[in-house]
């Protein structure tokens, strides 16, 4: 049973495990159970079927399957849902059970079913056995038919044991097939486990008995899974017969199989220990503990503190103590052989790279005044030159700094790779250079000359005879000579041993070599050393010797001899004490001795005899044998004995190398591998390699030859100059053996002059060869007992030179000392000194070395380096102080192109342009993609603008002072744009989310009124468009619609008859002077017109940008057109953005015509059959509204007076009877033509926001804190209304708007005008004002902002919109003594504006700056429609009236019912000093210039109307021009008034023949174009009657301050036949 | 023409919005359009669209397939301003209105060749908690003015978002002449560089 055991085992498992799993294990299965298989098929299926007999159908086999095992349904239900489809079950009360809610049939269903169950039950178990038993051991393929009942066992092994052990099993199951352990105590063996399987099947019917009916709702859902079973015993019993169908079965097994494997596995569960213990193989968890250091070094290495050795360590950046124990734990057991670990047993760190104040010197406030050497100064841009840029300072030294480094070649003293004959030849080399080095020197030989120089100078001394020239030579000096003399023998023996026994070295070392050649049979080297004999006479060579013994005895003799005396005398001294002692001591005695015989008592007192001083030794006197015994035994070992030949070594390298064939395989092998290698160096200047000598092949001798020269053509200043030593070993790769530090040469050292030089290097290279090579690191001995080790470290020497080039002209290529001071690692390297003296004390040096010596900074940290060369040049007193300061030293580095050729780059500056967002280029597109393609005019008008900006130009502005005018204004406007500019691309949250308010409760309710609204109300209301916001807008997109409703008071003809008819009371006049008192007219009526006969024909024609629409033609002086007419816009430049279209100059033209047919049948005859006329249309009059005022408003809605020419020849304003009657009293005020309008833009742009920036302001903050809060007050209650507090001035500051107001005085010639007519003053004093041009802010200066200009900025400017008209005009309606105020509120067309209220006795008058028209408060026709603030000279008053209709509201500011005051008695005035200035200075406009400007205007006008007539010839009527140029001032001084009759009658008079169409225009200049507009719209040109012929005369008066005001008279004439 | 080389290069952008991945969303539809630099116009091709509605997919959860093609051909003289499609998804809310499920934007691909992109969406988010419930039931989410803003960065600072489902587009990509203008964009191609200055022997 134990085989089929493992078997079942084997099974279970594999369906358990996971794939991987499986796969490891199900190898060494397949194996196993393939050896089984026959034997298996026949034991376990054979007898069981036997012995339970076939299945006779699956529907029975299920319960008896599932039933043993009720407590482990949960776990497989879920795995029972399954794909296939329950085949019918031969019962059929089975099928019931999965309705559950009817469990009552069930249960009686499920009895019957049992009875029969029960019978078959017994026969069916065994049925899935043999199958399961079998597949295995089948083939993989099979594995799946078994694959329920190995679940099925897993179940019942579960239904017994703990689910930790089916857990650990499942863990544990490939170990366990593979090692099949003891099942652990407490848990069944898979036996146990098997055998449960296999005898269970009979209690199982009884457990079904049991307890059914709780199982039942179980069983209906198992039922599935029965159906699940019962297919594959069918499949397991077809396969038995019919192999063939195997892959089938597979194929359809595969699918199901899988899923149902992984279904079954029971809920993971893993108990704490073993999740530990699984985690302790897994994880590492580095403790915090301190790492002893012995743990982090190489054994036997005690922690080395290079701070204490006095070298300099840099500080480490901090790192928590914990970290770092972590760290180190972790490296320790992580990567143990790499060195993270320097020599102190610390972690390798670099110094803390963190400084610990900023390298910025700190910002200098404004206030301050900038140090001088901080100064920024032009720098002229230099062109990149390559290598010399940040040698800083490089503009002054523009050579190149080279340095040469000559590498001549490398030995090795020891390698790796050295056989010992290489050792020993190393060694003898090294000597023999030793022994040449001292041979070379000779120091024997200069210290033996030495001595005898000193001997003889002692000689003199003595003799007395010989030393008359040494006078002074005194016996101190004598003892000093003798003193030295014994210092010299002293260094001479020494000298003379050392060599003796280097020679003697030298020779041991050579023999040994010797034998070692001998030893091995083969030569290495070519070493051989001769020594040779020198011959010696041997006779003076023992003479010499025995005097140099002689002398040398006689003179230690002699010091002996001093010494004895020099101790005799000591002696003697000292025995004298003795004696004194010991005769007082005796003395004593004897007082003592008769003292004791008095007092006894006194004898205890005796001090003992031993505290006396000793008795002195006499010195020994100086034996002479033995002190030459001494002298012969030293000379004997130090000193070539006499006779002796002087023995010179010479190493040649003449021997011979064995070759290769003789040699023994590993010294072969040795060879070979020697061939192997290579040496390179590498470069290494301040940190970075820099270059690299060609990989030399290692010779047989190991020396290297490189003879390379490298020339470093260097910009940084030189820290450090190294070699790495390099070795290739074949191809594998490189091992860096070595680090040579080269010196960096003195300045003084030069190319040429530079003698090469050795340096040693070693490494610590471990080699251990497996040939002759003895390698480096490891222990060596030459002995044959291997004492007397060595260990030999990889060693050798590098020939090099380093030095200074020399340039072409023989100039050093030398940095200066000085230069590395300007360096930018310098002036880095300062920074931690900025902090501590300052940004001042960087030059000062004196300072500066002080502070270095406070601070106490470490003169060998190499970056404090810089520091104290300058500190060392800076207290020697020779410095080179920089004289600028740069920030950013390696800028130019980074310029690719330099800045010409960047600049010349057309498409370049044509980008850099657009995205600056220069008005002409702003939105050009698209950019071509070459230079070439870009014309040069591109830049024409750009670069125009730049260079006029300085230079006025004449031509476009006529007079001289507009020019500057302009000038002044554009660069206010250019300033103000650039504010835009920022502020336009400032965000807010409200410019990119649209998100719904926060509603309150008001709102809340209003939406729930509305919900109770009327969906169509009886009244609608009008609902807004939908507004476009600008961007996505082109060409086409924006139509303006100009609706016109109707006219009132059209100019009639006056019939030609009446050509010298007089003046009629019914005709009136246009205006008519009515200011006070409203003139009464009779009824009386024309008696010229007959009833019914047309009095005009009108029709309006709007013209907008020169697109021209025109209605269909009315009858009468009221006509009615009630048409829409459509005129298309185009922004300019195709710039559809608001700042564009705020900025739209054109103007919207509505002009009214005549329409005036004349028969032009020239033959009465034909009048029958046909009608010739001719039309002309006659201009009566128009209402300009600028496109601004549109854009802004959105929609102009309203009766605008029609601007009707002062004198209308041929028509008169003739009232029809009705109106005079029935309308009388109310147009009894007006006067004029008046015309209905709308005008509105479609779509609906969204006007442009104001911009929200926070000016800055002197005002003082309560006063603006009460203006904010008097704002929101206001707001709150009627937020329509307009309220104005502060302003906005020129320069961008917030004022308090008061402060605008002043009297200020108006031209004295206006005043002298009409000295006792105060009305005639201020009308005069308003049409002055009137005179100055209009042009709204928002045009200039794109964007809504409301800029107010003081009047005296306003009269240079002569420009201005309402506001600054109205300022003044009130400035000077105070002057004269009117109580005046501005009133803020709302007219027609302009939307918001300023209008200025004077108040005359009884009643109050409106005055209109712009127009200089002024209205009584009752009239209707006045344009101002809503009043929201008056604002004074010291208050500021808001409307809280009810209505704010000028017709309906009270002017009286004094009631606090009806104006909220700014200031009052919880606020009072508290004197604001006003903007303004303290008087106004006019100069007298230049006449001449203004008659000169005259003719150049008249003259141009001309030009412009032919230019118009382009096909019909223009001729001027000189006569008639004359006519009309003197006529011209009579209407300016009596402003249009009164005249017209007389000119009527002069011009009949003169031009008796013509028929004569024309009026006189009146407008303020300011520049020429819209003059040639308004020429242009009047149309007169448009005649085109063959014999028309043209007047055209032009007035201009002066006004002081260069107001100037114009008068064209355009007149057509036609020559009546 | 054929002597002195191009002056434009052409971008052929085809593909498509292949779907979205909007969990707890349904029915949504999407808008796109295209940013791009004032050096580039439109040649060909549509420059919004607006999708059908697309309901949640039954198989692949949370995958909302719209499948809706892009086709849109540019030229342009500078890679300046390279043309980002920008998305825009809606969808009805609780209540039913229609809200915007998620903003973002990508790059159209530098490279000639067929590239996925999926981009992250996000919505702004309200400015208070108060102000969040109320556009909840009312149904009046915070919207960017411009769907566009998202594909630039200026001001954006000013706004909070919070992110919401991906997006998924394919894009197959065709240039023509970037390379004779000296940008080289792609893999290597057979064709070699040809400097601009060489005459192209291009048919007229």
């Amino acid at each position: 049973m134990d085989s089929k055991e493992e078997k079942v085992k084997i099974i279970t498992e594999e369906f358990v495990e996971n794939d991987e799993d499986a796969d490891v294990g199900r190898k060494k299965k397949t194996s196993k159970t393939q050896r089984q298989k026959g034997k298996k098929q026949l034991c376990t299926a054979g007898p069981e079927e036997m012995v339970s007999g076939k299945p006779h159908g699956g529907s029975q086999q299920g319960p008896a399957q599932e039933d043993p095992d009720p407590d482990t349904h949960l776990l497989s239900i879920p795995a029972q849902r399954g794909p296939r489809s329950l085949p019918p079950l031969p019962s059929a009360s089975r099928t019931g059970f999965a309705e559950f809610s009817m469990r009552e049939r069930m249960r009686e269903k499920l009895k019957a079913a049992r009875s029969k169950a029960e019978s078959a039950l017994l026969q069916e178990i065994p049925t899935p056995r043999p199958r399961r038993l079998r597949s295995p051991g089948e083939k993989e393929l099979e594995t799946e038919f078994g694959a329920e009942p190995g679940k099925e066992t897993k179940r019942t092994a579960q239904d017994n044991d703990s689910q930790s052990y089916s857990r650990v099993k499942f863990r544990d199951c490939v170990r366990k097939v593979k090692s099949k352990p003891p099942p652990p105590p407490g848990f069944p063996s898979a036996e146990e486990a098997y055998n449960f399987f296999t005898f269970t099947f009979d209690p199982e019917p009884e457990e079904l008995e049991e307890k059914p009916k709780a199982k039942s709702r179980e069983r209906a859902n198992q039922e599935e899974a029965e159906g699940e079973e019962e297919e594959p015993p069918v499949q397991g019993d077809e396969e038995e017969l019919l192999n063939g169908r195997n892959e089938e079965d597979f194929l359809l097994g595969l699918d199901h199989g899988a899923e149902d494997f992984l279904v079954m596995r029971p809920a993971y569960y893993e108990s704490v220990h073993v999740q530990l213990q699984k985690e302790r193989e897994l994880l590492f968890i580095p403790s915090r503990l301190t790492v002893p250091t012995s743990k982090k070094l190489p054994e036997n290495m005690q922690p080395r503190f290079l701070e204490d050795e006095g070298l300099y360590i840099g500080t480490r950046p901090k790192v928590p103590r914990a970290t770092q124990n972590i760290m180190e734990n972790r490296l320790l057991v992580q990567e143990p052989d790499r060195r993270w670990f320097g020599d102190d047993g610390r972690i390798l760190a670099l110094p803390n790279p963190i400084r610990p104040s900023p390298s910025r010197p700190p910002a200098l406030t404004q206030e301050q005044d900038i140090h001088a050497e901080l100064e920024t100064l032009y720098k002229k841009a230099v062109r990149y030159v390559q290598r010399t840029q940040h040698m800083i300072g490089s503009g002054d030294f523009p050579e190149n700094f080279q340095l040469d480094i000559d590498i001549s070649g490398l030995i090795f003293t020891h390698h790796p790779c050295f056989s010992r004959e290489h050792v020993l030849a190393a060694k003898l080399a090294q000597l023999y250079d030793q022994y040449l080095a001292r041979s070379q020197r000779n120091k024997a030989q200069f210290l033996t000359d030495k001595l005898q120089a000193l001997r003889n100078a002692v000689q003199m001394g003595l003799d007395p005879e010989k030393s008359h020239s040494s006078v002074d030579i005194t016996p101190k000096a004598i003892n000093e000579y003798k003193s030295e003399i014994r210092e010299t023998r002293k260094l001479r023996d020494a000298e003379q041993e050392t060599d003796r026994t280097l020679l003697k070295t030298i020779i041991k070392v050579w023999k040994e070599m010797k034998s070692l050649r001998e030893f091995q049979r083969f030569t290495n080297t070519p070493l051989k050393l001769v020594l040779r004999k020198e011959k010696v006479d041997q006779k003076a060579d023992e003479e010499a010797y025995e005097t140099e013994i002689q002398t040398e005895i006689s003179e230690l003799l002699e010091e002996h001899s001093e010494e004895y005396e020099q101790k005799m005398e000591e002696y003697r001294t000292e025995y004298q004490q003795w004696k004194a002692w010991k005769k007082a001591q005796r003395a004593k005695k004897k007082k003592k001795k008769q003292a004791a015989e008095e007092h006894h008592d006194e004898e205890a007192e005796e001090p003992p005899p031993g505290d006396g001083p000793v008795k002195p030794i006499p010195p020994e006197p100086i034996r002479q044998a033995v002190l030459e015994q001494e002298v012969r035994e030293r000379v004997a070992r130090s000193r070539r004995r006499p006779g002796e030949p002087m023995l010179v070594p010479e190493l040649s390298l003449a021997g011979n190398v064995t070759p290769n064939d003789q040699c023994p395989r590993v010294e072969v092998l040795r060879r070979e591998d020697v061939k192997r290698r290579s040496v390179y160096l590498k470069v290494i200047f301040n940190d970075k390699e820099v270059s690299r000598t060609e990989g030399r092949p290692l010779g047989a001798d190991f020396r290297v030859h490189f003879g390379q020269i490298f020339s470093l053509q260097i910009v940084n200043w030189p820290e450090s100059l190294m070699l790495q030593v390099y070795e290739t070993v074949g191809h594998s790769g490189t091992t860096l053996l070595a680090e040579v530090f080269l010196p960096i040469p003195e300045t003084t050292v030069v190319t040429g002059r530079a003698p090469i030089e050795e340096v040693e290097f070693s490494s610590n290279q471990h080699v251990a060869l497996d040939h002759e090579g003895v390698g480096s690191g490891v222990p060596l001995s030459f002995e044959a007992d291997g004492s007397n080790q060595l260990i030999l470290m990889t060693s050798g020497k590098v020939s090099h030179s380093v030095a200074w080039a020399v340039g072409e002209n023989g100039t050093p290529l030398i940095p200066p000392l000085s230069q590395q001071n300007t360096g930018f690692r310098s002036a880095l390297k300062r920074a931690d000194a900025i902090s501590s003296i300052g940004t001042s004390g960087l030059t000062d040096m004196k300072k500066l070395a002080t502070w270095a010596a406070e601070s106490k900074l470490d003169p060998n940290d190499p970056s404090n380096a810089p520091l104290m060369q300058l500190i060392s040049v800076a207290t020697s007193g020779k410095s080179y102080v920089p004289e600028f300061f740069r920030l950013e030293q390696l800028q130019r580095e980074f310029d690719f192109v330099s800045d010409e050729e960047l600049n010349r780059a057309k498409r370049f500056r044509l980008l850099c342009l657009r995205s600056q967002e220069v008005p002409e280029f702003r939105n050009y597109k698209p950019i071509p993609a070459y230079d070439r393609e870009i014309m040069d005019k591109v830049f024409q008008d750009y670069e125009k603008r730049l260079r006029d900006r300085n230079v006025i130009e004449t031509k476009d502005h006529i007079d001289s002072h507009r020019a500057v005018v302009a000038k002044y204004l554009q660069q206010v406007r250019e300033s103000v744009l650039n504010r835009f500019l920022v502020a336009k691309h400032h965000f807010l949250l409200t410019d990119l989310v649209i998100e719904e308010e926060v509603p309150n409760i008001s709102i809340l309710g209003l939406s729930l009124f509305k919900l109770a609204e009327q969906k169509r109300p009886l009244r609608p209301r009008r609902k807004g468009r939908k507004k476009v916001t600008a961007q996505n807008l082109s060409d086409g997109d924006i139509k303006l619609l100009v609706n016109i409703i109707r006219a009132y008071d059209i100019p009639v003809r006056r019939p030609t008859t009446s050509k010298f008819q007089q003046p009629s009371r019914s005709s009136r006049t246009f205006r008519e002077r009515h200011a006070a008192s409203p003139t009464t007219h009779s009824p009386t009526h024309s008696a010229d017109y007959p009833l019914g006969q047309v009095l005009v024909r009108p029709f309006v024609e709007v013209s907008f940008q020169r697109t021209i629409c025109h209605t269909t033609t009315a009858e009468g002086p009221n006509p009615s057109w009630n048409e829409e007419l459509e005129l298309p816009f185009r922004a300019p430049n195709g710039d559809y953005s608001t700042t564009s279209l705020q900025s739209v100059k054109d103007d919207v033209f509505i002009n009214i015509f005549d329409e005036v047919l004349f028969d032009v049948l020239e033959d009465d005859r034909e009048r029958g059959s046909g009608i010739h006329t001719r039309i002309e249309r006659h201009w009566l009059g128009c209402v300009k509204i600028p496109f601004s005022t549109i854009y802004c408003q959105a929609r102009i809605d309203g009766t605008f007076k029609i601007d009707i020419p002062p004198v209308l020849l041929g028509y008169s304003k003739e009232r029809s009877v009705l109106a005079e009657r029935g309308f009388e009293p109310v147009r009894s005020l007006s006067e004029g033509s008046y015309i209905t309008l709308f005008v509105t833009i479609e779509p609906q742009l969204v006007p442009g926001e104001s911009v929200r920036e926070k000016f800055d302001s002197q005002e003082d903050e309560k006063l603006l804190q009460a203006t904010e809060k008097f704002q929101a007050e206001c707001a709150f209650k009627f937020p329509n209304r307009q309220c104005l507090t502060t302003v906005i001035d020129i320069s961008g500051k917030t004022v308090f708007v008061t402060r605008y107001l002043k009297p200020l005085n108006p031209p004295q010639e206006l005043l002298n005008a009409y000295p006792n007519n105060p009305q005639a003053t201020a009308e005069l004093v308003a049409r002055y004002v009137s005179l100055i041009p209009f042009l709204p802010d928002a045009v200039s200066f794109a964007g809504v902002c409301d800029l107010w200009s003081t009047s005296d900025q306003f009269l240079d400017l002569l420009a201005g919109d309402e506001e600054e008209h109205a300022v003044l005009l009130c400035n000077y309606f105070l002057s004269l003594g009117k109580k005046a105020w501005l009133v803020m509120g709302n007219a027609i067309p302009e939307g918001p504006t300023a209008y200025v209220l004077t108040r005359e006795q009884s009643h109050y008058l409106i005055w209109n700056p712009c127009s200089g028209h002024f209205y009584g408060q009752f009239d209707t026709f006045c344009p101002l429609k809503s009043v929201g603030c008056l604002i004074g000279p010291d208050n500021i008053w808001f409307n809280i009236q009810r209505y704010d209709s000028p017709l309906r509201i009270n002017f009286d500011v004094t009631k606090p019912k009806l104006w909220k005051s700014f200031f009052s008695r919880s606020l009072p005035y508290p004197g604001l000093s006003s903007v303004q200035p303290e008087e106004l200075v006019y100069q007298r406009t230049d006449k001449a210039a203004a008659a000169e400007l005259q003719d150049r205007i008249e003259k141009i006008l001309k030009e412009k109307v032919m230019d118009w007539r382009p096909r019909h010839l223009t001729r001027w009527n000189r006569y008639c021009t004359s006519t009309l140029r003197h006529f011209l001032p009579l209407l300016e001084s009596s402003r249009g008034e009164e005249v017209e009759e007389d000119h009527r009658a002069e011009l009949l008079k003169q031009l008796g023949d013509y028929r004569f169409s024309g009026f006189p225009l009146h407008m303020p200049y300011s520049e020429l174009k819209p003059l040639i507009e308004a020429v242009y719209s009047t149309g007169v040109h448009n005649i085109d009657v063959p014999n028309v012929e043209f007047a055209l005369a032009v007035y201009i008066h002066p006004y002081p301050k260069n107001v100037l005001s114009v008068w064209i008279y355009v007149a057509s004439l036609i020559r009546n036949r | 023409m054929a002597a002195a080389g191009p002056s434009v290069f052409l971008l052929m952008v085809s593909g498509q919005v292949e779907s979205a991945q909007f969990p707890e969303y349904d029915d949504l539809y999407c808008k796109y359009c295209f940013v791009y630099g004032h050096d580039w116009a439109p040649t060909a091709g549509l420059e919004e669209g607006i999708s059908q509605i697309t309901s949640r997919s039954r198989d692949v959860p949370h995958a909302l397939v719209w499948n809706f093609p892009i086709d849109i051909t540019f030229k342009s003289t500078n890679p300046f301003g390279w043309p980002q499609i920008v998305l825009s998804v809606y969808g009805p809310d609780v209540f039913g209105n229609d809200v915007v499920r998620g903003y973002g934007a990508v790059h159209v691909p530098f490279s000639p060749g067929r590239h996925k992109r999926t981009i992250p969406m996000f919505v702004p988010e309200s400015t208070s908690k108060l102000q969040k419930f109320t556009s909840w039931f009312m149904g009046r989410r915070p919207e960017y003015t411009d769907p566009k803003v998202v594909a630039q960065g200026e001001g954006r600072e000013v706004t909070r978002v919070r992110s919401q489902g991906f997006v998924t587009l394919l894009f197959n990509v065709v240039t023509k002449d970037t390379r004779k203008l000296g940008y080289d964009t792609g893999p290597s191609d057979t064709q070699g560089v040809l400097g601009p200055s060489l005459p192209q022997g291009l048919p007229p």
